[in-house]
């Protein structure tokens, strides 16, 4: 008995529909975020993630919609995280089935959000979303040193927040497990950011998830060896079918990472 | 028929959602004439020991509770905080009195109690240890898998309570079950497979 590490695949989801799109060759229709969940579903994916990025409050609502029509059909963990501002958010997620929010923007401007939003529903599904890049610092007299920095909206806007006393401020507030991502390596295909993975996940006792620039799978292998996250989140390379998640378990297993090996576990 | 309890904590949906896919009629019991109504329960819950059952409380559905499982024997399954809720107590809420239905303690996960680092919430899937015959899960070689997402687990008082264990740091408590009384750790509605399996179990004994 061993607890698994988990494989998060993670769909951008923008006004209720898939943003780039998922390659998968048995989707009717690529931009349903809800059939691209199912097919994860079937997949044997682990947990799912939604970061909804719609922009205009007109359509704040779809991924409701969204979250509710997965819910019927995956019976997996989802997270659902953007535009998380108000307990209110919360709630109206939770119950139309999230079973986690993760919060990036609102948990920078008022921490103590997180401390409400984890004494009304728990620290179990409370994600805090950490958004960082690196940065050099000069101190006087001392070698220059690489830290990271938090950002918010998406990655646009510097706060001036070292991530590592950022992301032990947010589980001491309740945080119950933390989204790692390099905006560095976002979208870059080129590895996780393993130092910073490793110096938050080495520093906080909640568990990480690694983010952020999956290109292969032995990334997904250095997460867990190198970083010490206790779960990946990927997009692209499962969305385009360069791996499936079932190739992604074998490769992983085969380094000495416990998998839940179930693929056809699905509904 | 089962009756899922809604008291305004945790994820009714997804236990409503399972139910349904395996074919299992549900409805939601919101107060005590409903309860009173019910065949089956299901006491779902994700939270905190104390908000939830102070909700109970304030939902009136403590004495209705009570009675139905205690007078009645009507068959319940807690799920998670669900289950910690039938129990007595939890250090998560000292003073704070459980249903009180299971002779058990809910204590933290913690580093001190063995020497692997731990992180916690114990978050994710793992393998189940069944311990005795029992209406829910089989007791036989297969894995089954289940996923977790707990900072407390149970302590019991008495060793014919146990059902199965699960392993994280330490051996724990993660199904257990008196007379008309079950709980599980982990999440039946968001276990797969597995999930299904043990719902439609728990349907078929207590319907």
């Amino acid at each position: 008995m061993t607890l698994k590490t988990r494989i998060i695949p993670c769909l951008d989801v923008k006004d209720g529909r898939v943003v780039k799109g998922v390659q998968f060759v048995d989707l009717i229709d690529a931009g349903d975020p809800v059939e691209a969940a199912i097919a994860y579903n079937a997949a044997g994916a682990d947990e799912l993630c939604f970061l909804d990025i719609t922009a205009s409050s007109e359509n704040r609502d779809t991924i409701f919609d969204v979250v509710a029509r997965t819910a019927e059909h995956c019976f997996m963990p989802v997270t659902v995280g953007g535009g998380v501002r108000r307990v209110e958010d919360i709630r109206k997620l939770l119950l139309a089935g999230a079973d986690k929010v993760s919060i990036n923007t609102a948990a920078v401007n008022d921490p103590d959000f997180v401390a409400r939003a984890a004494d009304k529903f728990g620290d179990q599904c409370i994600v805090v979303s950490v958004d960082a890049r690196r940065r050099q610092t000069q101190a006087p007299g001392q070698q220059n040193r690489d830290e990271w920095e938090i950002y918010t909206h998406g990655g646009r806007n510097p706060t001036g927040l070292d991530a590592v006393e950022f992301a032990a401020k947010m589980v001491e507030r309740g945080a119950g497990e933390l989204l790692v991502t390099s905006m560095d390596r976002d979208g870059t295909k080129s590895g996780f950011d393993l130092e910073l993975t490793r110096a938050i996940a080495d520093s906080v006792h909640v568990p990480v998830v690694a983010s952020g620039g999956v290109g292969s799978l032995d990334d997904l292998v250095d997460g867990v060896k190198v970083g010490h996250a206790s779960a990946v989140l990927a997009a692209s390379i499962f969305h385009f079918g360069t791996y499936t998640v079932a190739e992604a378990k074998d490769y992983m297993e085969r380094h000495g990472i416990p998998m839940r090996r179930d693929t056809n576990a699905g509904a | 028929m089962i009756s899922i309890v809604n008291y305004g904590i945790g994820n009714v949906g997804s236990v409503v959602n399972m139910l349904r896919h395996v074919g299992i009629e549900v409805d939601l019991v919101a107060t005590a004439d409903e309860v009173e109504r019910s065949k089956a329960l299901v006491l779902p819950g994700v939270g905190a020991f104390g908000t939830a059952m102070r909700a109970l409380h304030e939902c009136k559905l403590v004495d209705a509770l009570k009675q139905k499982v205690v007078a009645e024997r009507t068959p319940i399954l807690g799920i998670c905080l669900g289950m910690q809720l039938l129990a007595k107590e939890s250090e998560e809420a000292p003073g704070c009195e459980g249903l009180g239905f299971v002779d058990a303690s809910f204590v933290k996960f913690s580093d001190h109690r063995t020497s692997e680092r731990l992180k916690v919430p114990h978050m994710g899937w793992n393998t189940i240890d069944v311990k005795r015959p029992n209406p829910l899960v089989e007791q036989d070689e297969q894995e089954r898998r289940f996923y977790f997402v707990h900072s407390y687990y149970a302590r019991c008082n008495n060793s014919e309570d146990v059902i199965a264990t699960c392993r994280y740091g330490e051996e724990f408590v993660c199904i257990y079950g008196r007379g008309n009384v079950w709980g599980t750790q982990f999440h039946p509605e968001k276990s797969h497979k597995f999930g299904m399996q043990l719902l439609s179990r728990f349907a078929a004994y207590a319907c």
